[in-house]
């Protein structure tokens, strides 16, 4: 190889570098989606590269189900301090409060509850564009995703009727109420985010490292048990996430492949303790990422039917 | 999944092809055989196989991703798709055959560095076969497979392969574009020649499809020449801590093609001054010099007054600058391209109002001429336009430079992408009347 040649993961790079920089000068109000996940983790550091030595020209969103991993949301604050940038939070708790979402009875996943969440908040500081970490690889109706994902006034994506995207020119116009959903990441896989962080040696919350957690089997997946339920003055949050006295529990060596809410993440059982373990992992894995999270499990056009609804 | 060693190339491929060619299976088996399906994935197939396949595991629904789709059986969309070997890295675009959707095409295809058109041994070349291989050759992809598909089903003949491989010689020739072209017999459905070599086919020497992705020379599909560098952000830092950032003002961008190095004269167009490259920065550090098509940081000698859509360029080999185009333009939409209509037009970085003077020629794909015509373009026609910009553009001809050779139209007011355009080279060359900065 000449010495004027790009390996692939400088080629993902310099792709996702040119996407956020077109971002940045194509709209007036953009968001970064981060989550603290390992992705958006990735989207941090292509930021800096894009913009440094300026500031982020862009805040940081984040829509909570409440129920987080705490390990997730002390890394997301700390990381926004960090970097200087703000962090706007967003709860579906206090969505129920204004009323600009309604719990489903029965269902106590919320994950469905962050779409009218971050619609509002996009309304409410009218963002035009907000980056996600989202990659094709990690699921069919994503592999049809463009890099500037088009969205109407009602947030909706169309699959059938998607801007074609030529070269590297992104049409990146909006009229005023519609919006953008923009994934520098689109063509990574889950091994290039890895190899990419060891690369980067970019640091990440520890529950993708392997540590001892108390589990229980639903759904053919091994779900954290949620933390104790404290106040009595309130509902339980969790309730109906919690084990049965007929679920199987187990305390086990596991770690997140991908993380969603407590609810909607199922661990793997896993010793990987580095991400040089956790690269190990993924070339030998035999399950997909999202095969670990419960809510794309219910059909199989799940995660289609959630993007045209307005979701990430 | 093979674990992945640095340095590793990444190869990016589009399949063509019309409907029931096989480009779903192909990529199926490319996946399955590379072992680059998943449990789960494997899971879902054999969840829908029921429903679709009558009981069969359908390796086409690995990629025919939407519910839409499979219902009507086609596929509707560009649906991208992963896999790698020890060898390389592999980006796939499934792009759509059916006759309605060369836009796809034209989207899987602009960013690829080969191309599979697809053709079924049974019914041999169709207008889909040339439209796809013009395509191709339209877009400057490097490389090209012709993939003689369902060979079983014509007995493995040897006759049938060479009349095909015939019969698509015979234009190619018109579309000397291509550095490489491959015909490779096959039979997606059983794996003939996907990825391993098949024992039907004694008569064939060259390579499986899989051995040939993974070995092609794609070294040199990049553009190292003419230095071209569209400024996409201007980085100006407000109230750095940092006192030596008080006056950084760096210009950000892709580099479209060639290579820079620190201390190299520039020009800055359209203004036309000439300076030098004080500094190449990006995060990890200056740099000594950097390449087509890394994303960087330049920091000029002089403090010019630029901006997002300014290009700056080596001072050999300069581009063109015209307001007055001439492009081949692939229309995208159901209402026609329409001579006198006002567009907005997107190249490297820049958009500006256009308005398209006059269609001169449409491509009949039969016979792959281009005919005189007035009539405006249609969906999926490609042919020869004139365009008047709002303001001149920086460009050079789309067949040395893709990236500054391209553009796209957008419709105003729906702001939909109805037209992807490539650049004929220019009569000449911009001819700045330098005057060496001074103040
Ligand atoms: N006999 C035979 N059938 C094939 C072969 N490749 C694909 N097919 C069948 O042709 C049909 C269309 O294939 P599909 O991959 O869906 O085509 P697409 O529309 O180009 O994606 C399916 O029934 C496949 O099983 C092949 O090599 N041999």
């Amino acid at each position: 190889m000449s010495s004027y040649h790009l390996d692939h993961l400088q080629y993902l790079e310099t792709e996702a570098i040119h996407v956020m920089r077109e971002v940045a000068a194509e709209f007036e109000r953009p968001a970064l989606l981060f989550s603290g996940g390992k992705d958006s983790i990735c989207l941090l550091r292509l930021a800096e590269k894009a913009f440094r030595p300026s500031d982020l020209p862009m805040p940081f969103l984040n829509v909570e189900t409440g129920h987080e991993f705490p390990e997730l949301i002390e890394f997301r604050d700390r990381r926004a301090k960090e970097l200087g940038v703000k962090l706007i939070v967003r709860t579906v708790e206090e969505a129920f409060q204004k009323g600009i979402a309604q719990p489903t009875p029965g269902v106590v996943s919320r994950n469905q509850l962050q779409i009218p969440v971050l619609l509002a908040a996009i309304e409410e500081f009218q963002f035009d564009c907000c980056i996600g970490g989202a990659r094709r690889d990690e699921e069919k109706a994503r592999a049809k995703e463009r890099f500037f994902s088009f969205r109407d006034s009602f947030g909706q994506w169309d699959p059938k009727n998607q801007r074609p995207e030529i070269w590297n020119l992104y049409n990146a116009r909006v009229n005023p109420g519609e919006n953008m959903r923009v994934f520098p990441l689109s063509n990574w896989t889950e091994m290039d985010v890895w190899e990419y962080i060891k690369k980067e040696k970019l640091e990440v919350p520890n529950i993708y490292f392997s540590h001892e957690r108390e589990c229980f089997r639903r759904g053919g997946q091994w779900l954290p048990i949620p933390p104790p339920h404290t106040d009595a003055t309130k509902p339980d949050p969790y309730a109906g996430a919690r084990p049965k006295p007929t679920d199987t529990v187990k305390k086990m060596v596991c770690r997140v492949r991908t993380i969603a809410d407590m609810i909607s993440t199922g661990m793997i059982e896993s010793p990987a303790d580095s991400v040089d373990d956790i690269i190990g992992e993924v070339s030998a894995a035999r399950v997909t990422e999202r095969g670990t999270r419960a809510d794309d499990k219910a059909s199989e056009a799940a995660m289609e039917d959630r993007k045209k609804a307005g979701y990430f | 999944m093979p674990h992945s060693q640095h340095p590793i190339e990444l190869l990016r491929f589009n399949t063509c092809g019309s409907v029931d060619d096989g480009k779903s299976t192909l990529i199926g088996r490319l996946l399955y055989d590379s072992k680059s399906l998943m449990e789960d994935q494997v899971e879902a197939l054999e969840k829908s196989a029921d429903i679709t396949g009558g009981g069969q595991i359908n390796l086409a629904n690995l990629t025919d991703g939407l519910r839409a789709e499979r219902e009507q059986g086609i596929t509707i969309d560009v649906a991208y798709r992963y896999f790698a070997t020890p060898k390389r890295k592999f980006i796939v675009a499934d792009t759509p055959g059916h006759v309605q959707y060369t836009r796809n095409m034209v989207t899987g295809a602009s960013t690829a560095n080969l191309s599979i058109v697809l053709v079924d041994a049974r019914q041999g070349v169709i207008e889909q076969t040339r439209r796809h291989t013009y395509i191709a050759a339209l877009l400057g992809i490097p490389h090209l497979v012709i993939a003689v598909n369902k060979m079983d089903l014509v007995d493995w003949s040897q006759a049938r392969f060479q009349e095909i491989r015939d019969e698509i010689e015979d234009f190619l020739p018109k579309l000397d574009v291509f550095r490489d072209v491959k015909f490779i017999p096959m039979s997606a459905l059983n794996g003939d020649n996907v990825v391993d070599a098949s024992p039907h086919t004694p008569w064939y020497e060259g390579p499986s499809l899989l051995a040939h992705l993974e070995t092609v020379h794609i070294a040199s599909d990049w553009n190292l020449n003419s230095f071209r560098f569209p400024v996409q952000w201007v980085n100006r830092p407000n109230n750095p801590t940092d006192p030596s950032l008080h006056d950084f003002r760096g210009l950000s961008g892709q580099i479209a093609s060639g290579i820079i190095r620190k201390g190299q004269q520039v020009v800055v167009l359209p203004i036309g001054i000439k300076t030098t490259v004080k500094d190449i920065w990006s995060h990890d550090g200056t740099l000594d010099e950097a390449f087509c098509p890394q994303s960087v940081t330049l920091c000029l000698e002089h403090d010019i007054d630029i901006s997002r859509g300014d290009m700056i360029v080596g001072i050999e080999n300069l581009p063109g600058r015209n307001a007055e185009l001439t492009a081949r333009v692939c229309w995208m939409h159901q209402r026609p391209l329409q001579p006198g209509k006002k567009y907005f037009l997107k190249h490297t970085t820049q958009t500006v109002q256009a308005v398209v003077a006059a269609v001169e020629n449409k491509i009949n794909f039969n016979t792959l001429e281009a005919e005189e015509t007035n009539a405006p373009l249609g969906i999926n026609d490609i042919g020869t336009v004139r365009i008047r910009t709002a303001k001149p553009l920086v460009y050079d001809g789309y067949g040395t430079n893709r990236l500054t050779g391209s553009f796209i139209l957008i419709e105003q007011g729906t702001n939909l992408t109805v037209g992807a355009g490539m650049l004929n080279a220019p009569t000449e060359a911009v001819k700045p009347e330098y005057t060496d900065f001074a103040i």
